[in-house]
């Protein structure tokens, strides 16, 4: 079973089409891996897929990082 | 005092071809691009085949991730885009680029991704719509990316006039050059309309082919057994160029564009007028604009659409208006080997008959294998004829009534 970051961090890979050694916990979505804002939302619409939830629009803001997607799901997501 | 406007790139990705060459190579030698339809299920749908692209690799023109973003007319659009500048070998700089502009559309957008996102939405709500949904199926996105990808700060614009979108935004482009809002304009259009949700209209609307068991026979322009459209895909851009711009780079010329005329039927949503008189009227008025004479006219790339009605309506157009030299001009339908490419066709017909002028030889309609008999023009049957063509005409006509036509003449300095 991957980690909640391996698979945060295989749709960032896959949806900005960037090479998996740039995705670093810290790596911003729109300064560090290219992202537009309509790439953000698409990546956040992602998330939710794969973790099976639904993410308000004021806390998807907040999701620019790797690591801001982890917590959020760590925080909110049961058994994921 | 009008700039002169001649033409210096093409671009082409059709049913017969992913390349301009490839694609008139196959048209000379006279094969069908019409296929069984292999991208989706065919099973319930009336028509089951198109003239549909093939073996078209994005990443040619493209990162896979950033064509994941564009509906496939997008993708079409920017690839006949690219291969039309590179043709034209101009080079866009900090001090010409506000002099280049973009004139490109399509019929019916993006149609693929609309329905794909209509589906999310039915299926799992609102939230799954995507964010590319608008951006990635819009009608002037592939001008707008095209002015992106290349930084090109001229006219950028799109103009839809369903059948007759190519040959509009060409004739468009080649004002704007003419009055002097830019130096060169890519100009086309694209389509990628092969979808369950098109077919279905237009087999409601008794438009298309159903000749199942025998697609490649299935677009016959003027013949007896004629029965409706296919519907293609693809796309043709051309870089249209100020004579004084070409002659100052050097540029290759392929052809001048010498007048474009417009018209609207004021008669039916999707039939034309019995008499054909808005096409003549189109034709007449590109004519006019040219201050050419009649009998100077060798070759017309006609609508042609092998639909009953429409083929009948242009046959009389063209008699109406040439009388006496009608049947000495060769006219040809290359739709009966690329089907009916709609917002591109008149694009992708333009470049063929630019290529009939650089030639000399007029290109050929397949399958008419017993005309109607009220169609007793020079079809071109079966075979290209070589001739002597100074000035060659390209008819579009659409749905609401909305006519174009293109001539374009030989350039002799």
């Amino acid at each position: 079973m991957s980690t909640i970051e391996d698979r945060v961090k295989k749709i960032v890979v896959e949806q900005l089409g960037v090479s998996e050694d740039t995705v670093t916990l810290e790596a911003s979505f729109v300064d560090d891996l290219g992202a537009d804002s309509l790439d953000t939302v698409e990546l956040v619409m992602l998330l939710e897929e794969e973790f099976d939830t639904e993410i308000p629009d004021d806390e998807a803001e907040k999701i620019n990082t790797v690591q801001a997607a982890v917590d959020y799901i760590k925080a909110n997501v049961e058994g994921a | 005092m009008k700039n002169r406007v001649v033409v210096t790139g093409l671009g082409m990705l059709s049913p017969v071809g992913n390349s301009v060459e490839a694609s008139w190579a196959a048209i000379l030698a006279g094969k069908s691009g019409v296929a069984p339809i292999d991208a989706f299920d065919t099973e319930a749908l009336t028509t089951k085949f198109s003239a549909s692209v093939k073996g078209f690799d994005v990443e040619s023109v493209m990162p896979k991730k950033e064509a994941r973003k564009f509906d496939a007319f997008i993708q079409y659009g920017i690839a006949a885009s690219v291969e039309a500048i590179n043709d034209s070998g101009i080079e866009v700089t900090e001090e010409n680029s506000h002099r280049i502009g973009v004139c490109i559309a399509s019929g019916l957008g993006g149609m693929e991704t609309i329905e794909a996102n209509h589906q999310a939405l039915l299926n799992r709500g609102p939230r799954r719509v995507s964010p590319f949904l608008i951006p990635g199926s819009i009608i002037n996105m592939v001008a707008g990316q095209l002015s992106i990808m290349y930084g090109l700060r001229g006219p950028n614009i799109s103009i839809v006039t369903a059948c007759t979108t190519g040959v509009h935004n060409i004739g468009h482009a080649a004002r704007m050059i003419a009055y002097g809002d830019a130096d060169a304009m890519i100009a086309g259009g694209s389509e990628m309309a092969t979808t369950p949700l098109v077919i279905s209209g237009f087999n409601s609307a008794k438009a298309l082919s159903t000749r199942n068991d025998d697609p490649t026979a299935a677009s016959r322009p003027w013949d007896k057994d004629r029965d409706g459209f296919v519907l293609g895909d693809g796309a043709g851009v051309v870089v249209l160029e100020s004579l004084e711009s070409a002659q100052a780079r050097g540029a290759k010329i392929y052809a001048e564009l010498t007048g474009f005329g417009m018209s609207g039927d004021a008669y039916h949503m999707t039939s034309p007028p019995e008499d054909g008189a808005g096409a003549a009227l189109a034709m007449q008025n590109a004519v006019n604009d040219a201050g050419k004479n009649l009998e100077s006219i060798h070759y017309l790339n006609a609508h042609g659409t092998s639909t009953p009605t429409g083929d009948i309506a242009e046959t009389r157009a063209v008699k109406n208006l040439f009388g006496q030299f009608a049947k000495d001009i060769r006219v040809s339908s290359t739709k009966s080997m690329t089907g009916h490419l709609l917002g591109a066709a008149g694009s992708v017909e333009a470049i063929f008959t630019i290529l009939a002028l650089r030639d000399q030889v007029a290109p050929p309609t397949i399958n008419l294998d017993n005309p109607d008999d009220e169609c007793d023009l020079n079809y071109v049957p079966h075979t290209a004829q070589e001739a002597k063509i100074e000035n060659a005409l390209c008819n579009s006509f659409g749905f609401g009534g909305t006519n174009g036509s293109l001539l374009f003449s030989e350039f002799n300095g």
